[in-house]
């Protein structure tokens, strides 16, 4: 992967000697100079927007501190939040959904790269972009008007009859619930998990598989006993990629999570997640304090997303450089 | 285990065309004139549209790519014609954290800097927020394409006696165009459906909203609301909503992928 | 070992080979190489080279793979300075005027350059002729112009019914031209080829040698190859490098038969290369 730009930096020699307002009068300069200010436009907003989140979160930082990850309350009235229940939902809804979602997705990843033929490789690809460009509120609509009804009829009283014993499946079962947060996020990143992986199983060089097959491998044998776990790294980024996606998930989980505050040891009770609670509240906070709480759970959010992207992107390029090295060697 | 995992895959391709059945089912009747050309009336009564909420998504989408498409691109051609490789990688690894950061916080972030100190909702909040999340995908793709275009013709156009940014201007970009329209179009797709960011920014509005600095209806969040409603009419509304939602952000993607296929253009010898 | 040829004078003294037009005249200089050390970075790849390019004549570099002759056609336009590294000591000089104190994109239309690959832009035959005319506001009409250096480049008659055509439909033989015809068009003095041949087939590159000739009168051409037949048949002067040294520098019917260095025999019989 290149760094720095092409290999062509300047029309002519690039003199220091010439000053400043001489070199100005340069076309090249000028067009330097202005996609230069572009450029840094870029790292301007990123760091103005971390800042901005640091510095409007310093009211709840300072009257609760750590305490703010341990209570559970939330009472815009009596100015008392904790970010507990929203950091459960968060995380409960997205292991439901990457429970479903990764068996499903790398299947069909493996699927794609490696057993279905080319043509059919590519169009079911095309098809499974297309749902990843499906927007949230689409899925939410989906999900109050069909997922829900069918939870609350069907799926849930199912659940409670056969796994009831479980903690997991107890208590009353409206529909809105983390377990339908769960399923709707799921379908939301199948398309993720099945497009990373099926590019990094794509990327395994050939003669893996070749000298799996010439041993007598059969051709799923290849497939998960020598390919796969040379590809694991970039799989595992792209679960990653995928549980940064569903933290972030908004709208889809707000409208079928319940928005309730509180933390439940079942999956079929109702919850809240951290960006639910800021899009219901944000817009309507009573105080200040309210306000800056809201946004210090999107710092929150916004740095569990941060490291998770970025050991995501480590992952994938981990397992590409296994695969140029091997094919180098 | 070959049918098993073409299980895996025929299924979530069937997840597509079951919402899209889904959506052309229950909202393809309600599909009317109306729909696209009346304001929503007040509850109760029947009849009303989203014409509001298309201008408005369309006002806000419009100020979007006039902030996002120009700072990804121009920021793309210093990365892939003038930069150094630390600053390249500075400004690579800020891209790349914005893309990553969930569109809510985006929100906030808009919310912060362009409605608290104006006290307002307004159109160009939104769409200053939407253009915030089209600089990555704009940036990272224009990058690419024009790192793709071949040095030779950098080289022969050198030689020509073309300065830098003639040469950027009348071979590289003309070039790597049809990939940069692609990466637009896609980033444009992808803000279309947003509704997070618009909730506290362009926040919502019975009515036409005036110019530009005033909280503005659009589609994403109009759905959402009608969505939640316990009302009969807007729930169909809401799928109608989102039919016209959903087919326009597929077309975008189809034509988008459509343009980058018939070839990038490159020598073929 | 046989002291190096030094570099040809300014003036050239007639030989017995040189042609019967050319025996009485004195020929003019019209680019001059003096002293010209070349390094990328701390690596020094051309030693003290000093030769002088004949105006309206061809002159061949050649040598074998890494001898540093394509680093040396690419000084006489500039294109070294696209690379971060590269260091260039010495004077080279057009017409008299030291080059590198020029502005460099003005340099770079009075001496063109065609590629070893065939480069054309992904625009229409016609709109690659004109490019070089239009980015620098030539007032000139530009159909005629594009027409004349099609014509110089022989390409004009294949060309005619189809120039909005894209210029990748063309031939590999008909791009080369076509890279020739768009570098002529802005009128150089010098035109620099470097390995044009290369990648093309033996009828092509029989169709551009020709052109070669015919081009002298037009401007002064300096072409690198790795084809000694080729400089042979094309060339009125040769210089033969070795490892960044000029070895020998003299008219081609003299090199090719009477060498003076025995490592240019040795090369040009083919015991090395």
């Amino acid at each position: 992967m290149a760094t720095a730009s092409t290999s062509l930096p300047s029309a002519g020699p690039v003199s220091g000697s010439r000053s400043f307002l001489s070199r100005l009068r340069d076309g090249d300069e000028i067009a330097r100079l202005i996609t230069f200010v572009f450029a840094a436009t870029v790292v301007l907003i990123s760091i103005l927007l971390v800042l901005e989140l640091w510095h409007d979160s310093v009211l709840p930082r300072h009257k609760f501190g750590l305490g703010f990850f341990r209570t559970t309350t939330w009472n815009p009235v009596e100015g008392d939040f904790g970010a507990l229940p929203f950091i459960y939902g968060t995380l409960v809804t997205a292991a439901v959904a990457l429970f479903i979602a990764v068996p499903l997705g790398i299947g069909a990843a493996i699927f794609l790269a490696e057993l279905a033929p080319p043509r059919v490789s590519d169009t079911l690809e095309f098809f499974i972009d297309l749902l990843a460009a499906v927007p949230s509120v689409i899925y939410g609509v989906l999900g109050i008007f069909i997922v829900v009804p069918l939870m609350r009829q069907y799926i849930a009283p199912s659940l409670k009859s056969i796994l009831g014993f479980l903690p997991l499946f107890r208590g009353p079962a409206y529909g809105l619930s983390f377990l339908t947060a769960g399923i709707v996020l799921a379908i939301m990143i199948i398309p993720y998990i099945i497009s990373v992986s099926r590019e990094v199983l794509l990327s395994v060089p050939r003669d893996q598989r070749e000298a799996a097959l010439a041993v007598g491998s059969t051709r799923w044998e290849s497939t998960w006993k020598v390919v796969v776990p040379f590809a694991r790294s970039g799989i595992m980024g792209s679960i990653f990629l995928a549980l940064a996606r569903s933290l972030g998930e908004t709208m889809a989980v707000a409208m079928v999570i319940g928005n309730d505050p509180k933390i439940s040891a079942s999956l079929l009770a109702p919850g809240y997640s951290i960006a639910a609670v800021i899009a219901n509240e944000l817009a309507e906070a009573t105080s200040e304090l309210h306000t800056q709480s809201l946004i210090e759970l999107g710092l929150v959010l916004f740095l569990l997303t941060f490291v998770l992207n970025g050991l995501a992107r480590i992952l994938i390029v981990v397992t590409s450089q296994r695969g140029a090295g091997r094919a180098r060697a | 285990m070959l049918t098993l995992t073409g299980v895996c895959a025929a299924v979530s391709v069937l997840a597509l065309f079951l919402i899209l059945g889904y959506l052309v089912v229950r909202g393809g009747a309600s599909l009317n004139w109306a729909f696209f050309t009346r304001l929503p009336v007040p509850v109760g009564e029947v009849g009303g549209g989203m014409a509001n909420a298309i201008v408005g998504s369309a006002k806000l989408l419009l100020f979007a790519t006039l902030v996002g498409v120009p700072i990804g691109f121009l920021g793309a051609i210093y990365l892939a014609e003038f930069s150094g490789s630390k600053m390249a990688f500075v400004v690579r690894y800020a891209a790349d954290l914005l893309n990553g950061v969930p569109s809510i916080v985006i929100g906030i972030f808009a919310y912060a800097l362009a409605v608290l100190p104006f006290k307002q909702f307004s159109t160009l909040a939104g769409g200053f927020a939407l253009g915030l999340m089209m600089i990555p995908i704009t940036l990272r793709s224009t990058e690419e394409f024009l790192r793709s275009v071949p040095n030779s013709l950098r080289e022969g156009a050198m030689a020509l006696g073309a300065s830098k940014w003639k040469m950027i201007a009348t071979v590289i970009v003309p070039a790597a165009y049809r990939g940069i329209l692609t990466a637009i179009l896609l980033a444009f797709a992808r803000v279309a459906g947003e509704t997070a960011p618009l909730i506290f920014t362009a926040f919502g509005n019975n009515y036409w909203s005036a110019g530009w600095t005033q909280p503005t209806a659009s589609l994403p969040v109009t759905i959402y609301n009608y969505a939640l409603s316990p009302y009969e009419d807007w729930h169909r509304q809401a799928w109608a909503g989102g039919l016209v939602l959903l087919g326009l952000i597929l077309m975008i993607n189809i034509v988008a992928r459509g343009i980058l296929s018939r070839g990038i253009s490159v020598s073929r010898s | 070992m046989a002291s190096v040829r030094p570099a040809v004078p300014v003036n050239i003294p007639p030989t017995a080979t040189t042609t019967p037009r050319e025996s009485n005249a004195t020929l003019s200089m019209r680019m001059t190489i003096s002293k010209v050390n070349f390094f990328y970075g701390s690596k020094q790849s051309l030693f003290d080279i000093n030769m002088g390019i004949a105006t309206n004549k061809v002159t061949a570099l050649i040598g074998p793979s890494g001898c540093g002759k394509s680093t040396l056609l690419r000084t006489l336009n500039r294109m070294h300075e696209t690379v971060s590294n590269a260091r260039l000591e010495g004077e080279i000089l057009l017409d008299g005027q030291n080059i590198l104190k020029q502005d460099v994109t003005a340099h770079r239309r009075r001496v063109g350059m065609v590629f070893q690959r065939p480069n054309p832009f992904p625009k229409s035959i016609f709109d690659n002729v004109a490019y070089g005319l239009r980015i620098n506001g030539s007032k000139a009409p530009i159909a005629e112009a594009v027409e004349k250096s099609l014509r110089h480049a022989a390409l004009w008659d294949e060309v005619k019914d189809h120039l909005h055509k894209s210029a990748y439909e063309l031939s590999g033989g008909q791009q080369q031209r076509l890279c020739i015809a768009r570098a002529l068009a802005v009128e150089p003095e010098v035109l620099l080829l470097d390995e044009p041949c290369s990648a093309l087939d033996p009828i092509s590159t029989a169709k551009i040698e020709e052109l070669l000739v015919q081009l002298k009168d037009l401007c002064t051409i300096v072409i690198v190859t790795h084809n000694m037949q080729q400089a042979a048949r094309v060339s009125d002067f040769t210089a033969f490098l070795l490892i960044g040294q000029l070895i020998e520098f003299s008219p081609t019917p003299q090199l090719f038969t009477t060498p003076g260095d025995p490592r240019t025999e040795a090369y040009i019989t083919g015991r090395f290369g």
